[in-house]
């Protein structure tokens, strides 16, 4: 494990050009995919100089003229709009469509061309996937899916789930074994996807919008997970997204597609500050982080929040577990009401007060998922708080503290960390709080407030 | 009339050649779909009336539950009333067996239908043909090849009753999540791997609503057949019929709509039964489900999501 490259030292090498000295999983020289009447004519007229549009009335050219090589351990992303051709480009690496023309190799085998048998020796033994819409059997339960890959390779029926149990585990599954995926969410089944996807032991994985199916913050949450178990474990994986956020935020390198060909492979630096052309400068707006993340993509779990009929007490408390010295308050369904101070809240505590709404401030910065980072500035500018994320109904789904709004512009993942980033800092010491609410009566075991602190 | 197709000719001239050259052939069918007959008619008819009502009572509680075991009881209680048994049990026996063997055709072809698309553009049209050719004209070479008796009825039966099971079979294996058998293939599962483990399965509830809609046709059919000897309550019908005897034509139809009701509740509840009993022993070696079950309450309680 330990001679595997790190992903981010893999950034800023020299890209363009094939380096000698990494192996090679996934290798694809000049392939074509033409869906249509006739396929091999509508390629012989692209290679001769023919655009998509020509061979239009011979089929539908998804994939024109791939080349690219994935080095084992890297993340390798394609990148591109919806219909650019890289759902049918990752279908050619495990040969579960016939390329047209070209070839591809994986760990020097030519996939092109072989055997039904050979191929399927190949993925049992060197390709995973994981899908978009998770693609588990639905009715076997979460531990004979993850056994699925094992039991097609033909591992006995007690070691096959021990292994798979292990990859449960590792996936943050315990306890969800016996269950079926239709009693899971949607962050969850894909947990089960990837298990498979891992239990199954091969070298390579593949990944087709594995994550576009999720809410945003389980997706943060798959992606830094996934990242983390591909520097555990040392897999080649090849991501496939139409979401620029999530390519920069995975990709050791990128090849962003349009129209069936790849018009740029890169480091996400590369891409952000040398675009290949005026398509990929477009894609990557400005070279300015601000405008390309969004609020969605770069905001935390809210953790210091409270609902209304918590009543003083309760903000009180959660403010003092996670030290702080403000509380976002919710209404019915989690709607933002506002946010109220630790001062504030402590006074009515005192005064036997038991109305929260009457200190709640309706005035927290707030913005929506899609908002760009570059509009959340001026809000940031003039609050200590953290900016609020609602959704469309007003909900609130997430918080971007100041200092992951510097760390996402500065590039650097600030919630890798394990410490939670809560702000503004504590105003009034913890003890004072404690005593307050020891000395006005009332539950005050931590028990009760801690798990209400964790919502 | 000056123009004139001679296609009945055709169909004549066919059925002519193929009893004289494949004469043999049909009468082998003709013995071995006889012997099947008697033999579950055997079954159904030689033990008291009370004995098949149990079995069919325990049948419909286990199924449905104890209302449809009720209702099952009395409607059967009524045939035996109306003095119908006897031909009902002859009718149930050829529902059976030409159910079976429609079945037991239908689904492999809706497979291969599924999987070819040459296959399915050959079928389709065979099957609409099938279809909407009225019942009684299948009755006619059917007697030619088998001589009067049950086996023309049963062969009739087959014929008329099989196209949903392979209709309904290919709409459930083609309507199967595309990504989900992906998914074998990508993991380097075999064709028929992928059609046991996956496709089947998933394809179980539109495979079963199949085989009620077969089971269905074939008892309409079976009446039909009465008219050429095959007995049962088509031949009570058939016969008051002639007779204009409207009690008997009441009582025997009464009794072909009681089994007609049991057969179709009875096999609707089969694909959601069986589904059932599926995702409630999902894996056979764990011996220790319910601490395993244990195990996942106490976690979920754990774990903050
Ligand atoms: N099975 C197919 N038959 C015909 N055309 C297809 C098929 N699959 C994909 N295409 C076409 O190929 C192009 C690329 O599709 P796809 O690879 O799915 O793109 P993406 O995954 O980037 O959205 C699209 O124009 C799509 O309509
Ligand atoms: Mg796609």
């Amino acid at each position: 494990m330990s001679a595997l490259p790190d992903p981010t030292g893999a950034r800023g090498e020299n890209v363009s050009g094939i380096d000698e000295t990494r192996t090679v999983a996934v290798r694809a020289q000049n392939v074509y995919k033409v869906f249509g009447r006739k396929p091999k004519e509508a390629v012989r007229r692209l290679q001769a100089g023919e655009s998509r549009e020509q061979v239009a009335s011979l089929g539908t050219a998804a994939v024109i003229d791939a080349s690219f090589d994935v080095h084992q351990g890297e993340i390798f992303v394609v990148m591109g709009l919806s219909g650019s051709g890289k759902s049918t480009l990752i279908r050619m690496l495990n040969g579960l469509w016939d390329s047209t023309a070209g070839s591809v190799s994986v760990f020097g085998t030519e996939i092109v061309g072989i055997s039904d048998a050979e191929l399927r020796e190949v993925r049992r033994t060197n390709v995973s996937m994981v899908f978009q819409h998770f693609a588990l059997l639905p009715h076997r339960t979460v531990l004979d899916n993850a056994a699925y890959a094992l039991e097609i390779q033909g591992v006995g029926a007690a070691e096959r789930r021990e292994r798979a149990q292990r990859i449960v585990e590792r996936v943050g599954l315990k306890g969800w074994e016996d269950k079926l995926p239709g009693e899971l969410s949607g962050g969850m089944q894909q947990r089960v996807g990837l298990a498979r996807a891992l239990a199954a032991d091969t070298d390579i994985l593949l990944m087709d919008e594995a994550f576009s199916a999720l809410d945003p913050l389980i997706r943060r949450e798959m992606q830094e997970q996934l990242i983390e178990l591909q520097q555990e474990l040392g897999k080649t994986i090849i991501f496939i997204t139409h979401d620029l956020n999530e390519a920069m935020f995975l990709g050791d390198r990128i090849a962003v597609m349009r129209d069936g060909r790849i018009v740029q492979v890169g480091t996400p630096d590369d891409i952000l500050t040398d675009p290949a052309n005026d398509y990929v400068a477009q894609f990557v707006q400005d070279v300015d982080r601000a405008r390309v993340l969004t609020a969605s993509g770069v905001m935390e779990p809210v953790r210091s929040v409270v609902q209304v009929s918590a009543g003083p007490r309760g903000a009180l408390r959660v403010m003092r577990d996670l030290q702080t010295s403000a509380v976002f308050v919710v209404g019915h369904g989690r709607k933002l009401v506002g946010v109220a101070f630790d001062r504030d809240v402590l006074q009515q505590v005192r005064s036997g007060e038991n109305d929260l709404m009457k200190v709640v401030r309706n005035d927290p910065a707030t913005v929506t998922a899609d908002q760009h980072l570059s509009e959340l500035f001026e809000y940031s500018a003039d609050s200590s708080l953290p900016i609020a994320v609602v959704d469309d109904n007003a909900r609130l789904i997430g918080v971007v503290p100041r200092v992951t709004l510097l760390a996402a512009l500065a590039n650097q993942p600030s919630n890798t960390s394990e410490l939670p980033v809560v702000e503004p800092p504590v105003t009034v010491p913890v003890d004072l709080i404690t005593q307050t609410l020891r000395d006005t009566g009332g539950p005050t075991d931590d028990e009760l407030a801690a798990s209400e602190g964790s919502k | 009339m000056e123009f004139r197709i001679p296609l009945g000719d055709w169909a004549e001239e066919a059925v002519a050649w193929i009893t004289a050259t494949l004469g043999g052939l049909f009468d082998v069918i003709r013995a071995i779909a006889a012997g099947i007959y008697d033999a579950v008619d055997v079954v159904l008819a030689s033990p008291p009336f009370w004995v098949i009502i149990i079995i069919a009572v325990v049948l419909a509680f286990i199924a449905r539950g104890w209302v449809f075991a009720l209702g099952s009881a009395i409607g059967l209680l009524v045939i035996v009333g109306v003095d119908q048994w006897d031909n009902a049990m002859d009718t149930l026996a050829l529902v059976l067996v030409a159910s079976a063997i429609a079945i037991l055709i239908s689904i492999p072809l809706g497979i291969l239908a599924a999987r070819s698309d040459t296959a399915s553009k050959i079928i389709k049209p065979i099957l609409d043909f099938l279809q909407t050719m009225p019942a009684f004209v299948y009755l006619i070479p059917a007697l030619i090849l088998f001589r009067v008796g049950v086996v023309p009825g049963i062969v009739a039966t087959i014929i008329f009753a099989m196209a949903p099971g392979v209709r309904l079979t290919e709409l459930g294996i083609r309507g199967v999540d595309r990504e989900v058998v992906e998914a074998g293939q990508a993991f380097g599962a075999t064709p028929g791997r992928i059609l046991r483990q996956i496709q089947l399965p998933l394809a179980m509830p539109s495979i079963m609503a199949g085989v009620n809609q077969v089971i269905m046709l074939s008892l309409s059919m079976v009446v039909i057949a009465g008219m050429v000897g095959a007995g049962g309550l088509g031949g009570e019908v058939v016969a008051a019929l002639n007779r204009i005897d409207v009690g008997l034509g009441f009582e025997a139809g009464l009794s072909v709509v009681i089994i007609a009701i049991f057969l179709d509740r009875l096999s609707a509840s089969l694909g959601g039964r069986k589904r059932r009993v599926r995702a409630a022993s999902p894996s056979r070696a764990s011996d220790d489900a319910d601490s395993a079950a244990d195990k996942a309450a106490a976690s979920i309680v754990k774990t903050p999501h």
